[in-house]
């Protein structure tokens, strides 16, 4: 069934939540989990149930996620028909780019057109999760729904600036659905939407010229809530594992979560993360070097002790350095006698002889992409 | 305008179809080539890597033992950045032809038999490949080297340590480096200068000379033993190339071993993290390693998804292996999918892919009073507490003696 899905990403929705990581990057292609970017899970998810086509919507800063994609070989889907298809934004003298969710569904109805799918599923690039996609357009078309929203059951008030919440019966149909509900408290049970829906291909383009045609501008206010009585609205709730990246706070988090091995085996067990390769030499550590309970990705050379951490591609930790609780991104050097807790380093940066930084679980201390201390 | 004849310069052949039966267990299914190396390699990367680091992007590699893993691994080149439309790396393996059909009888019957490949690319020069040694060597300085001499032939060579010779081919050079004289493998060599069995040719005589040799029914088919003499008999013009650098011929189960070891170290004997000369490779999907709460890593080198709960000290291993706490790996090459259970000791061993040592099962035994480095083949067990002595070569699941 999934062959007959073609899939969307919107690589910059929810750019803002995490300024701190997105200010040179996309959404998509903010690094995780030592060797990964965010899109490779959302890729993934659609490349493991089948899905040949992926269009991937775009707006601003997106030279790091071509970068990343290239010709998109490495999830495979680099093909004759389909394969990634980037889809930047469109403007001439009347029309400007978009600027919510809706108009950039609009700006790719020829997208959309052209295929031949049956289903779209369309998904964000700020979870984490290990996503049936087969599954889901299974269930839409059991419950012969319009429109399958994807959800996650939370405790904890979702920290995104735009977020969804539902309520579905117990059918499975929505029964309401609220954006930026500020009733939320810690401890309540509550269903997040996690930004991944499905729907027939036809009945997108035509929801689309719709709202063209009225005028509509949020498909979450215009489309969503204004028709959850009308419109055949699903929920899918995904029991497993889902990390939301909504702040900084949340990234740290999440990433920490890598650590636990149930975690792990979920994401990476049954199944294969895409991502970019770059012939990286294996790990080296040397005879002073101290590991513990790390996420250690390739091409890094470790003289020193490293504890609770998680260490991307190409990183260098000095002797005599104790790096602990911290992430340190790709390519980022580490000088000798560092002590790091709590720290998120950005790529390529540079931390001196003796330099002593900390900062908390709630407040982790981040450095800016290729500083150097 | 006519249109440009389509070619290459150089066109590189690998010959990739040794059996590699000194390696007993670990090339029983796989060429040698295809044999695993330093966390994340297989020894064809190296060569291949030389290849497109050297500008040269049209390979062939001739393959015949076990093919199979090695045409897998190889696919249509991409990780080496040589899937072209036009050169790029083709397996050549032996085929049936009108007039006769044959294995590759030897080095040079394997070249001749694909005559027709290297010619389609109209090239000046011929560069001869194994895959057979570890090493990073530029075959653009050997060839502006040949250009220079104006040489028919010109041959990599290395200083071999004088109580080895007998083991290499051997040149005898004059202080030019021109060759007078070329011995297999001679009992009391004059030199210590041994061919790393790395070969550019002027085209137009390696062809002229493989015609030659395989009217020859005296020849055995060999560079060697046969084509390179015939040349060197009839005055054609062969230089040495002298090569200054690491490099090892990884025939054997200690050599293995120990070219596998040089990668350890800050300042290892072989460095593979160049970034000016990366050897590249079909890189695993897996997540990165993840070093347990009670793990010691000393002195190693270890690749993406492993799980290291126990002790790995002065040790290689490649992707997915597993060692359980309470484990100890020492002085080991562990291959990939390789799982080490709780209490077993692993010591001066190699280990193939995919195989399981029970709980407090030993292989090997410590470096400083082992009788040899212990084999073991893939896909096996060794049962819970049983024992593998030091030197034994296995490739059957093994409950103890």
């Amino acid at each position: 069934m999934a062959h007959s899905t073609v899939g969307v990403i919107f690589s910059n929705i929810h750019d803002e939540n995490i300024p701190e990581l997105s200010r040179h990057r996309t959404m998509a292609s903010v690094p995780f989990g030592g060797r990964y970017r965010l899109i490779d899970f959302a890729l993934s998810n659609m490349v493991n149930s089948g899905i040949t086509t992926v269009g991937i919507v775009t707006k601003n800063n997106y030279q790091s996620l071509i970068d990343h994609l290239g010709s998109g070989k490495e999830w495979d889907l680099a093909r004759k028909d389909g394969g990634i298809i980037l889809l930047p934004p469109y403007s001439d003298e009347t029309d400007r780019p978009y600027t919510t969710r809706l108009e950039a569904l609009m700006s790719i109805t020829g997208f959309l057109n052209h295929r031949n799918e049956d289903f779209v599923v369309i998904s964000d690039c700020d979870g984490i999760a290990h996503l049936d996609i087969g599954d889901i357009v299974r269930y839409h078309e059991e419950k012969g729904a319009e429109i399958t929203m994807v959800y996650h059951e939370e405790t904890e008030p979702s920290e995104s600036s735009y977020f969804i919440t539902l309520e579905p019966s117990a059918s499975g149909r929505i029964k309401s659905l609220n954006i930026n509900p500020t009733n939320l408290k810690s401890g309540t049970k509550y269903n997040l939407y996690v930004n991944v829906m499905v729907m027939r291909r036809e009945f997108l383009i035509r929801t689309i010229q719709q709202a063209v045609q009225r005028g509509f501008s949020s498909f979450g206010r215009d489309i969503l809530t204004k028709n959850v009585d009308t419109l055949k609205i699903y929920g899918y709730g995904f029991k497993g594992y889902y990390a939301g990246v909504n702040s900084i706070q949340d990234y740290y988090r999440h990433s920490m979560e890598l650590l636990q091995k149930p975690v792990r085996d979920e994401l990476f067990g049954n199944r294969d993360i895409y991502t970019k390769v770059r012939d990286s030499a294996p790990t080296k550590y040397t005879d002073g070097a101290a590991v513990r309970d790390s996420l250690i990705s390739d091409g890094c050379v470790v003289e020193g002790t490293v504890e609770n951490c998680i260490l991307f591609r190409g990183v260098k930790i000095g002797k005599g350095s104790h790096i602990k609780n911290s992430i340190i991104m790709q390519d980022s050097v580490i000088g000798e006698n560092v002590r790091l807790d709590c720290v998120i380093t950005d790529k390529d940066v540079v931390i001196g002889d003796r330099r002593n930084l900390a900062g908390c679980a709630e407040l982790p201390y981040f450095i800016a992409k290729g500083r150097k201390l | 305008m006519e249109k440009m004849l389509r070619k290459k310069e150089c066109v590189a052949m690998l010959l990739a179809g040794g059996q590699g039966s000194r390696l007993y267990a670990l090339t029983n299914n796989i060429a040698k080539p295809a044999v695993a190396f330093g966390a994340k390699y297989r020894i064809i990367d190296f060569p291949l890597s030389n290849c497109i680091n050297s500008g040269i992007d049209t390979v062939g590699v001739l393959t015949q033992y076990e093919p199979l893993e090695l045409n897998e691994y190889i696919g249509n080149g991409q990780p080496w950045d040589l899937d072209r439309a036009f050169g790029g790396v083709h397996i050549l393996s032996p085929y049936q032809a009108k007039k006769k059909q044959s294995w590759f009888e030897g080095t040079a019957n394997a070249i001749y038999q694909n005559m027709s490949f290297m010619k389609k690319y109209n090239p000046d020069y011929i560069l001869i490949l194994s895959g057979d040694h570890i090493y990073k060597m530029n075959y653009a300085e050997m060839l502006r080297a040949h250009k220079a001499t104006g040489a028919d032939c010109t041959i990599a060579a290395i200083e071999v340590p004088m109580k080895e010779a007998s083991r290499f081919g051997i040149l005898n050079t004059n202080p030019d480096g021109s060759i007078y004289e070329f011995e297999e493998k001679p009992k009391q060599p004059k030199s210590n200068l041994a061919s790393m069995g790395i070969y550019i040719f002027t085209a137009e005589k390696l062809f002229k000379y493989l015609e030659a040799d395989d009217q020859n029914p005296a020849s055995s088919k060999d560079f060697g033993k046969d084509v390179l003499p015939a040349m060197l008999n009839a005055g054609e013009k062969m230089f040495s190339y002298r090569f200054k650098g690491y490099w090892k011929d990884v025939g054997t189960i200690a050599s293995l071993w120990e070219s596998n070891m040089d990668l350890l170290g800050k300042d290892p004997a072989f460095d593979v993290g160049d970034p000016d000369w990366k050897i590249h490779s079909r890189n695993p999907l897996a997540p990165p390693e993840y070093v347990g709460l009670n793990a010691e890593i000393d002195d190693s080198v270890i690749a993406l998804g492993c799980e290291i709960g126990g002790a790995v000290k002065h040790s290689v291993l490649s992707s997915n292996v597993v060692i359980e706490e309470g484990a100890t790996v020492r002085d080991s090459v562990l291959m990939a999918g390789t799982v080490v259970k709780k209490g077993a000791v692993v010591e001066h061993a190699i280990v193939d892919e995919n195989v399981v040592i029970e709980e407090g099962a030993r292989v090997g035994e410590p470096k400083e009073n082992s009788a040899g480095i212990a084999v073991l083949g893939r896909n096996i067990t060794v049962a819970a507490g049983a024992s593998v002595a030091a030197g034994k070569i296995i490739d059957k699941d093994y409950k103890g003696e």
